[in-house]
């Protein structure tokens, strides 16, 4: 229900996927090791597609299950090279200097424990760490920050709460949480806006002309559907602008003295259906946004930086092979993009499933091989010391045959 | 009615309602005339019950005690800055230094002056009512009626009682008569200024001899043009003229002659046109102020004001083209019941003609922007970007841009499709965060819904997109 459980701790509260909502304590265990360690989670709705993000050149099946749209060594714009197997999508040069500069770990063939397609299903496991979708009122990452013992309020004693909205499932919960959101929200992705027209074509004549009119896109979409035209590139600026913003407000907030240390955003618009644009289009121009917003982050944390981790994650991945539309449909495994200076990185961490039929999940998806909740519970362990136990019970209830993923940190 | 009862019932809070809660189609789709009726019924249904709400005349005596302390403070500054300029011998950087001698005098306070605050008070109470209505039919009729015989905020002085216009004389009539409703709101001091009748003189009046000011026809002729009979009908230049006569006089108090009802009503008798006018063929002899009020009870017997009336109520809530036979029903009842409006409002929810029409008119801006709110179970507590929506949308709340009113047809608001989305997009994630789009197509739309529809809110790549999917649905917008 839209019962507000944190209105007696939060301040400065607004709302909105792209806002920060932090924790307003101190991990007081890690606080006792003389770390001062930050951890910021990014969701990202919709479901990237991990292969176009980071593509398995090295698979000999790769170029034949993607065709032109394979990111190459070779291609143009060309990948960027990890290791002797996988490559960045070239629009997301920072996360590659962050890489080679061991700041930066990739975790591939990763996903939740949810194997249907539902994004809001998807999107609840994710952000529940429950096994399964359902009624699921707080999120994991609240649940460990109930258990980390506060040493001291972030924030001092500005005290002063607004009442009001409404924080993404994953910092749900009964930890009290404090929130921020950028003044302008984000207008209406070009995603939304030709969905909308899809269906004014199929239900509202007049209102499909007059919103291609509007939006200057009578060309676009035709009755019948998305016909897989590039959408609009004017938003590509906007949609930079705004992660960037967001991203780097939320590390500014860490990277306070009396800042908090935990907090989660969450940017939308990575289901492509049709007219992926892995190179130049809607894709590439999204990683780019996130690729910003990494910088901004790793700017703003400014000395804090080497005590950073950013876990960027997505509710499930996208078909192994291109649609009938130049893009994806929904799949299962996909990639966890972590950064920060905390991280012993340089690595892609991945049991390679392969990329044959028979290698694929139910003949179309990446197989899964590594348990989301493996990563993120070797995070919270190392880096926050979240307790083992507390992490297969509470935080991701019912995953004791889930171990943490060991050494994802520098000092561990 | 063929209509399975769970669309009629999303018919009734769509079109005749300010859209469904969670809850609200189950509960009135048993009998959804007989609860459209019973709200109509309910005690009070039209009444504000926020006691922090000033009356006009409060409201309209404190904006003008802070005008006249801002203006004081103005006048000091300049005077203090005159003086130290003469003091200073052409070296501004060194008025600064100099401010011992000449204490700088209290800067303006920031943030909105007192007659915005009360403005977004009314406003949002407004809103809370909107919200907080079960159907939303009376509220509905309410602004209806504010519309029609609508004031605007951005005329000097009707800002601070715009909001206690409409609640001492369209809520507090809007389910009485239609003729106390014409005679509160033409001697409601937001209508007098706002139509300038408050300064209108008549030439041959003790007033009007001494001064050059004189007549000002502004509010005789909207009132037969808009409020009553209806432009091109039975009147003629003429009768505007005499009419406005007839009401020279019905002004405000002035504040610095009056300070307890500075701001108030009164009919002045020395700026009335004295002797008999003739209005529509009829001659009304001068008895003051009951002259007017002969006049307007007139008008508001009129069968051209009972066609216009019912034209535009059947315009407002079913179809640009109303269809005739409703407009001729609710015209008939207007005049066998000497225009009782809730007898009209129970015309129109029992016609038949009423609900086959197709859901083809567009939902007005403030009507669409509550609807999802309620959707959504949202109750901003900052009425901000509630208020920001409705401008954006081309609706600020009681600014129309002239005397006719925001538009009941659709093709006007067509053109702010696009921002809409744009409010869509914005209220999904401000307001809507924590609701299942898919339980909120169950309980607001499903009844209505395309196949279409249910499927792009179901496939969408996140929450806030399926929401603001479906504010845009067609079945969402249109009534």
């Amino acid at each position: 229900m839209l019962a507000n459980r944190h209105a007696a701790t939060r301040r400065e509260l607004l709302i909105a996927s792209g806002t920060l909502f932090a924790w307003a304590y101190l991990p007081k265990l890690a606080r006792a090791e003389g770390r001062d360690p930050r951890l910021l989670v990014i969701v990202l709705r919709g479901a990237l597609d991990g292969l176009a993000a980071v593509a398995p050149v090295g698979d000999p099946d790769w170029i034949a299950l993607r065709g032109d749209h394979a990111l190459t060594l070779g291609g143009n714009p060309a990948a960027l090279p990890l290791d002797s197997f996988f490559a960045l999508n070239p629009a997301m040069p920072n996360l590659h200097r962050l890489y080679k500069s061991g700041a930066a770990t990739i975790v591939h063939a990763a996903a939740t424990p949810y194997r249907e397609r539902s994004h809001f299903d998807g999107q609840d496991v994710l952000e529940s760490g429950l096994a399964k979708p359902g009624a699921a009122d707080s999120g994991w990452l609240n649940r460990a920050l109930v258990s980390l013992q506060p040493a001291g309020r972030a924030g001092g004693s500005r005290d002063a709460f607004a009442i009001g909205p409404i924080a993404p499932l994953v910092v749900r919960g009964p930890a009290p949480v404090l929130s921020w959101t950028p003044r302008r929200l984000p207008p209406a992705s070009d995603d939304t806006v030709m969905r909308l027209i899809d269906l004014y074509h199929h239900t509202d004549p007049v209102l499909a002309r007059v919103l291609e009119e509007r939006m200057g896109l009578a060309t676009i979409a035709r009755a019948g559907g998305m016909d897989g035209e590039p959408p609009r590139p004017v938003a590509a600026g906007q949609v930079r602008a705004y992660f960037a913003e967001s991203a780097g407000t939320a590390a500014k907030f860490l990277a306070r003295a009396d800042g908090p240390r935990i907090g989660a955003l969450a940017f939308d618009g990575w289901d492509t259906h049709a007219a992926e644009g892995a190179m130049n289009g809607r894709l590439a121009t999204l990683l780019g946004a996130l690729d910003g917003a990494i910088a901004a982050i790793e700017t703003e944390m400014k000395d804090a930086w080497p005590e950073t981790v950013v876990a960027i994650v997505t509710e499930f991945g996208r078909t192994a092979r291109i649609n009938g539309t130049d893009g994806t449909d929904h799949g299962t495994a996909t990639v966890a993009l972590l950064a920060g200076g905390a991280l012993k990185g340089g690595r892609v961490i991945a049991d390679w499933p392969g990329l044959k039929s028979s290698k694929l999940h139910d003949g179309r998806d990446l197989k899964p091989t590594t348990d989301l909740r493996a990563v993120l519970k070797g995070l919270l362990n190392e880096h926050l010391r979240v307790d083992a136990t507390v992490l297969a019970s509470k935080v991701f209830p019912d995953s004791a045959a889930i171990k943490p993923m060991p050494g994802l940190l520098r000092q561990a | 009615m063929a209509l399975d009862p769970k669309a009629e019932a999303a018919i009734a809070l769509h079109r005749f309602g300010l859209g469904p809660r969670a809850g609200s189609i189950a509960a009135i789709a048993s009998d959804p005339r007989g609860a459209l009726i019973a709200e109509l019924d309910r005690a009070g249904a039209t009444r504000i019950g926020n006691a922090d709400l000033l009356t006009s005349g409060v409201a309209a005596r404190a904006a003008f005690a802070y005008q006249q302390a801002q203006r004081a403070a103005r006048q000091a500054e300049r005077a203090a800055q005159q003086a130290n300029t003469a003091g200073a011998s052409g070296a501004p950087e060194m008025k600064e230094q100099s401010g011992p001698a000449s204490p700088a005098p209290p800067r303006p306070a920031s943030g909105p002056g007192l007659p915005q605050q009360i403005y977004l008070a009314e406003a949002k109470a407004r809103i809370d009512a909107a919200l907080a209505a079960e159907i939303g039919f009376v509220e509905r009729l309410v602004w209806f009626w504010s519309n029609h015989f609508c004031v605007s905020a951005d005329k000097g002085n009707v800002r601070q009682i715009c909001g206690a216009y409409e609640r001492e004389v369209i809520r507090a009539n809007a389910l009485g008569r239609f003729g106390d409703m014409l005679l509160a709101v033409e001697s409601h001091p937001a209508m007098l200024i706002y139509l300038d009748n408050a300064r209108s003189i008549g030439p041959a009046s003790i007033a009007g001899l001494r001064q050059r000011r004189g007549l000002n026809e502004n509010l005789a002729r909207e009132i037969l043009e808009l409020h009553t009979l209806g432009v091109r009908t039975v009147y003629a230049q003429e009768d505007v003229t005499r009419f406005a006569n007839v009401i020279t006089g019905w002004t405000v108090v002035p504040f610095r002659q009056d300070p307890v009802r500075g701001g108030e009503f009164e009919f002045n008798p020395r700026m009335h046109e004295p002797g008999a006018q003739t209005v529509i063929g009829k001659s009304y002899p001068d008895v003051g102020l009951e002259q007017g009020r002969a006049v307007l009870a007139a008008l508001a017997r009129h069968p051209a004001t009972a066609r216009h009336v019912a034209t535009k109520l059947a315009r407002h809530f079913v179809a640009d083209e109303p269809p005739p036979a409703l407009v001729e029903r609710l015209a008939k009842r207007f005049l066998a019941t000497q225009g009782d409006l809730k007898e009209m409002a129970k015309t129109l929810v029992s016609a038949p003609e009423a609900w086959e029409a197709p859901r083809a008119k567009l939902k007005r801006p403030g009507e669409w922007v509550v609807a999802a709110l309620r959707a959504v179970a949202a109750t901003p507590a900052d009425t901000g970007p509630v208020m920001q929506a409705h401008n954006l949308l081309g609706e600020p709340v009681w600014r129309p841009a002239a005397p006719k009113g925001f538009s009941d047809e659709s093709a006007p608001w067509l053109d702010g499709l696009a921002q809409r989305l744009d409010i869509a997009n914005q209220f999904a994630r401000r307001f809507g965060a924590e609701a299942d789009p898919r339980e909120v197509f169950e309980q607001a739309l499903a009844p209505l819904a395309s196949a279409e529809t249910r499927q792009a809110i179901t496939r969408a790549e996140s929450r806030p997109q399926a929401l603001a999917l479906l504010f845009m649905a067609p079945e969402f917008q249109r009534r």
